[in-house]
């Protein structure tokens, strides 16, 4: 790879032998995907993916300690994952238990992220782009970020370009103020792998679709055809939830960093088939396929027929919009079943921006009223407490369902379990 | 006996048993539990080939890794902790989150280690089956024995 001189002086630790460490990490990382030369970070803002005191990472944590006593801080401001506790989540008193004890670097870390350079209190979320929140980074802004959903969501639907970055290494990025050069970061590496032609006969659930083309291309970029009849050809706030939710899948249940939906994201709207490999494979996907793909899911409850005791909603993170179309479905259903609230427990999971625009809405007390409880956590990391392994909690997130024991079940699906049927 | 030659990573010398996933391997999802377990399991529901088997100190063979981009960071902290896979050997180029794990460890740790192999490719996949007999060299060399 080549260093500029102040680059190369960095790595000859003639400014401190961990910034030095910092800058190896970058170079043999850069190295292994053939990087030439690092480019600047340009994006405003970082965004980190490690948002949870999980006892188990100590090793993470005594690194950033280091850091921090090195002077090592990021060099611009970041947003963070959503935490993984919140009291008002019902459980048992041993689940909170555990949960302290696992999550029992908490404090610790918040201090951590405080003192490296996070935003504020309120950047909690994995849906840090949305305007409630302000990390919003523009068209070829070259960022430093983790979380798979994040990135995916600013490489696609805002054409900003950032590679799959691990924990650490986004924030190595944002403390060195460079990346290296590969990838999503290159034209060559924003060219579409696979074709994907929709012919179904409605529009698909955003996360069976992302799911299927996940699972199929795996880390490859695909270009999908087909799906502008359902979106349109403009990036309304419709669309971009429907492309969040879409993307998510994709990214957890395989490893896509950017897609390209035909005539709707900027990159396809600018270069059209363009964008498109010679030779690209092409994945035909009809209601059949997508059907497959749902059946293909295990259910890993200890008991497969036990009634759900949770439901989870929002991961990533619900939009307002997604909360108030929520509170009219859920009103209507349960008016229509004569049930006055939900009947399992229902979190849905936003962040604190969104959560303090809702409030000022009058959806918040009706969906009060039904019984929700609007959380912001990370579900994901909720799960991830030994006693919910296995436990009954039902979803229509795939991403919630691919790292925990969580049941997928479509929206529609969802609304009917939680409102009229109860199991 | 079959031989494979493929791409350093992260140097290293060892041998261990191979298991073994044609799918995807799905850092969080398969290693997530790993702090409560005396020896980590795969936990991923949606592996099949991997699905509550031993992971720790095993030569894990597979495809690329898929998922979470906290995954290179669950595979820094399971190597400092001596939690992790002896080693990785990737049939296929090996991914971003997965490279991060390997580096971090390698640049980052001074007395645990995972040597991490990619490109062996198809064939390697093919050919390798759970129970193996992996030895990996330093210059990148396997040798898969039955």
């Amino acid at each position: 790879m080549q260093l500029t001189k102040e680059q190369q002086a960095i790595l000859n630790g003639e400014k401190g032998e961990t910034i030095a460490k910092v800058m190896r990490t970058l170079v043999q990382y850069g190295e292994v995907f053939g990087a030439e030369k690092m480019v600047p970070v340009t994006g405003d803002y970082g965004h980190l993916v490690l948002s949870f005191g999980l006892t188990f990472l100590g090793p993470v944590f005594d690194l950033y300690q280091k850091l921090i006593d090195e002077g090592c801080l990021s060099g611009q401001k970041f947003t963070c994952d959503p935490r993984p506790y919140d009291k008002n989540v019902p459980q048992s008193l041993i689940q909170k238990a555990v949960a302290k004890f696992v999550f029992g670097k908490q404090s610790r870390y918040e201090k951590q992220l405080s003192q490296l350079g996070l935003l504020d209190e309120d950047s909690y979320t994995c849906t840090c782009y949305l305007d409630e929140i302000g990390n919003t980074p523009k068209a070829g802004d070259v960022l430093s970020w983790a979380e798979s959903s994040a990135v995916v969501y600013a490489n696609s639907v805002l054409g900003a370009r950032c590679n799959r970055n691990s924990g650490i290494i986004e924030l190595f990025g944002s403390i060195a103020g460079f990346v290296p050069y590969f990838g999503l970061l290159t034209d060559e590496g924003r060219k579409a792998d696979w074709i994907v032609e929709l012919k179904t006969t409605k529009c698909p659930d955003a996360q069976i679709l992302g799911s299927a083309i996940g699972m199929k291309v795996m880390e490859d970029v695909p270009y999908v055809k087909g799906l502008d009849r359902y979106l349109g050809t403009e990036l309304t706030d419709e669309a971009k939830t429907y492309l969040k939710d879409f993307g998510a899948a994709t990214a957890s249940n395989g490893a896509v960093g950017l897609y390209h939906i035909d005539r709707l994201t900027p990159e396809a709207k600018a270069q059209g088939e363009a964008l498109i490999k010679e030779g690209a494979n092409v994945y035909v996907i009809d209601d059949a396929e997508l059907e497959r793909v749902k059946n293909g899911y295990p259910c890993v409850w200890k008991n497969k027929d036990a009634a759900p005791k949770l439901c989870f909603l929002g991961c990533p993170h619900m939009t307002l919009q997604q909360l108030k179309d929520w509170t009219d479905k859920i009103e209507a259903a349960l008016k229509e079943a004569g049930n006055e609230k939900v009947l399992i427990p229902t979190v849905f999971t936003t962040s604190t921006g969104v959560m303090k625009e809702f409030e000022k809405t009058p959806y918040a007390a009706r969906l009060k009223r039904a019984g929700v409880i609007v959380s912001y956590i990370c579900p994901l990391m909720f799960m991830d407490n030994p006693l919910w392994q296995g436990q009954p909690v039902i979803t229509s997130s795939n991403k919630l369902r691919t790292y925990t024991t969580a049941r997928f079940y479509s929206n529609d699906e969802i609304l009917r379990i939680i409102t009229k049927e109860g199991k | 006996m079959k031989e494979f030659k493929g791409r350093v990573i992260a140097k290293g010398a060892l041998t261990a048993e191979a298991v073994v996933t044609k799918q995807g391997f799905n850092t969080l999802a398969s290693m997530q539990m790993m702090f409560i377990q005396s020896k980590t399991k795969c936990v991923d529901q949606s592996n099949p080939d991997l699905y509550k088997k031993l992971l720790q100190g095993k030569a894990l063979c597979l495809p690329q890794t898929i998922g979470s981009t906290t995954g290179g960071m669950f595979l820094y902290s399971a190597v400092k902790s001596g939690k992790a896979p002896a080693c990785l050997l990737f049939a296929k180029e090996i991914d971003s989150l997965a490279a991060a794990g390997a580096v971090l460890a390698d640049v980052w740790s001074d007395d645990a280690k995972m040597p991490t192999i990619d490109k062996l490719g198809d064939e390697f996949l093919d050919y390798v089956q759970d129970g193996d007999k992996i030895t990996v060299k330093e210059d990148g060399t396997v040798i898969v024995e039955r």
